[in-house]
């Protein structure tokens, strides 16, 4: 259990380290980045000091032969780029951000904590409204209530984000008047975005549980529960909803991680002041630094979440850890 | 090969032709049984229909503008006969027809970011899954480094270096999909390998490429179709997400994205430019939903999508 643990705690690193890479070579794609990031009227010289300065004219990775950069053995984290990019990480530290006079990382913390409410408040509409649906779906099998709902749910499934966001504020802020379009503040700030995002989740966790109560309600123990006399209701949740409960656990856990990713779309057209806007707004700007410390933070919240969920479930059923 | 090799090669080939010929009839009955799966079949067709007719469907010219007529209701008509049956937006360009020509753009590049994320897709797996060992793992980090990775934050980052173009975008979206392929052929493909026909394949000297495409292959396609049948509805989202921020098709190229963007700020006087968009790319997906989903249940219900 201890190693299977163990190694899916170091494939976690790796894909970090990979994230790394990926997040260092975007801003290298063009092939100089001197002229992306530069103003167009800037001149030869002006380019050349901008790529002394910031050091560009060293190589990406490493020039022929590779061993030279063993010696000193620190040779490859000062003289390269990505060992530069790769020790910055390491420290927390990815540049100043270039619009704002501020580091690019702590302009990110700033505004993790309403990126992680949106996230949570969406997850756990979308929980509480989906799985007594799910429930009750399985249980009323093919009534109104049943296809009704998986009807709902195909709908949520095939919607786009950002148009179920922009309905709702035409339905709720401009022609009810009821909740405020934008900004945070208390929670009717918070409801209108937070059901946007959790509406695919939703969906999805309601066909989830329908689908997992119909399999588990069918198996022999549920018979024998019903044939003791156990209520109902006691057979339903009891005997049925925790052994289907594995599979919702898991989508739950992966869904909170792509909820973040998610929350981008949702952050700007509420203007929810989150991380994801701001990476948004950086990428328009240029804002590089910003936009490594913003992808690779999400990443980073994604991966411990996938970590724990890897966890949780070698815990629910330690079976996974001897495949 | 003697003339009796030759003559029981054909008459083989002539029962497989006419068992391909009834497993065909057989599934277009399953698919007419089905209402669900039929009512996504009539909405595809409908959309793929009026989008490679555009020309010929759209009533106006979807880029002229005409600032006399700009932002008026549906069913708008002009004393002189013309019907703006959907309304125009703030240009004075008929959204009906704008929403026709966007549907080339979403489908075009849905389809090719599926081909090429399927391509890339298989072909990973297929060789993640054969040759396993440390081949398998370094596939399978990558596989789980790009899932860790925010999508949108990804592909908006690279296009803002590259620069937002046709091309851009089906790259983007082909080179961060790939995934959901490549962990199914892998999976097929482990399963697979255990089988005889690939140690007998073997034992008769067949090359690991030969076997890999003449003989894994054609067995892992079932489940690749049905992966990118639903592959494309979610590319379609994604292309028009990407178009919402700015960063898709530009103008005046008219997406169903870009339609949504533009309405946004007319949300409180005229409904119709954001309505109608965010309503044709549901109704899209919804049809592709509701025939990948009846698909995967008559190809391959095993399928955990």
């Amino acid at each position: 259990m201890t190693r299977y643990l163990a190694r899916r705690l170091w494939q976690s690193l790796l894909v970090l380290f990979g994230i790394s890479i990926i997040i260092f070579i975007i801003l290298h794609l063009t092939g100089d980045p001197a002229v992306l990031l530069m103003p167009p009227d800037a001149t030869k010289e002006d380019l050349d000091n901008f790529r002394r300065i910031m050091g560009f004219n060293d190589p990406l990775f490493f020039r022929w032969p590779p061993w030279q950069y063993l010696n000193p053995p620190w040779r490859f984290l000062t003289d390269t780029q990505y060992g530069r990019f790769f020790t910055g990480v390491l420290r927390g530290n990815f540049g100043m951000s270039f619009r704002h006079q501020q580091p690019a990382l702590s302009l990110v913390l700033e505004r993790m904590p309403a990126t992680i409410e949106l996230t949570l408040a969406a997850m756990a509409i979308a929980v509480c409204v989906a799985i007594p649906v799910g429930i009750l779906s399985a249980v009323r099998r093919n009534s109104v209530l049943d296809h009704g709902g998986m009807i709902l749910a195909l709908l949520g499934q095939s919607m786009p984000v950002y148009w179920l966001g922009i309905m709702f504020i035409l339905l709720f802020a401009v022609r009810l008047n009821l909740l405020p379009a934008f900004g945070a503040g208390g929670w009717q700030h918070l409801i209108l975005p937070a059901v946007t995002l959790g509406a695919f989740s939703m969906a999805r966790i309601a066909r989830l549980t329908r689908s997992g109560m119909l399999e588990v309600l069918g198996q022999e123990y549920v018979r024998t529960a019903r044939a003791k006399g156990v209520s109902e209701v006691r057979v339903v949740l009891k005997h049925g909803l925790k052994n289907a409960a594995i599979p919702i656990i898991t989508v739950i856990g992966l869904d909170l991680g792509t909820l973040l990713g998610g929350a981008v779309i949702t952050e700007t057209i509420f203007a929810w002041p989150g991380v994801g806007r701001l990476a948004v707004q950086a990428i328009s700007y240029r804002d590089y630094p910003v936009v490594q410390a913003a992808v690779f933070t999400l990443a980073s919240i994604f991966i411990i979440i996938n970590f724990l969920v890897d966890v949780l479930y070698a815990y629910v059923d330690p079976r996974v850890a001897y495949k | 090969m003697s003339d009796g090799g030759a003559i029981a090669l054909e008459a083989g080939q002539a029962v497989e032709q006419r068992e391909a010929r009834q497993d065909l009839r057989r599934v277009l009955r399953e698919l007419f049984r089905n209402r669900a799966a039929l009512i996504g079949l009539v909405i595809l067709v409908g959309v793929a229909t009026s989008a490679i007719l555009a020309p010929a469907v759209a009533p106006y010219d979807p880029i002229v503008q005409e600032i006399a007529l700009r932002l008026k209701p549906p069913g708008w008509t002009v004393p002189g006969g013309r019907t703006y049956l959907l309304g125009t937006d703030h240009l004075g360009r008929d959204i009906l027809s704008r929403l026709i020509f966007g549907a080339r753009v979403s489908l075009i590049i849905g389809l090719s970011a599926v081909a090429l994320a399927g391509t890339l897709g298989t072909l990973i797996g297929l060789v993640a899954g054969y040759r396993g060992g440390r081949v398998d793992d370094f596939c399978m980090r990558l596989t789980d480094t790009m899932l860790a990775m925010p999508f949108i934050l990804l592909a908006l980052a690279v296009i803002a270096v590259l620069g937002p173009s046709l091309r851009n975008i089906i790259f983007v979206l082909g080179i961060t999909s790939w995934v959901s392929y490549a962990r199914v052929v892998r999976g097929e493909v482990l399963t697979l390998r255990t089988r005889e026909f690939v140690s007998a394949a073997r034992a008769l000297g067949s090359s690991g490429g030969r076997i890999v495409f003449r003989h894994l292959l054609p067995n892992v396609l079932t489940p690749v179709i049905v992966i990118a049948t639903l592959e494309v509805a979610r590319m379609i989202i994604l292309e028009s997400a990407l178009s919402f921020l700015g960063l898709g098709v530009q103008p005046p190229t008219p997406t169903w994205g870009g339609m949504l963007a533009d309405g946004r700020a007319y949300l409180s006087t005229s409904w119709w430019l954001a309505t109608f968009p965010g309503l044709s790319i549901m109704l899209t997906v919804l049809g592709i939903n509701l025939l990948g989903g009846w698909l995967r249940d008559v190809l391959d219900p095993r399928l955990q999508l």
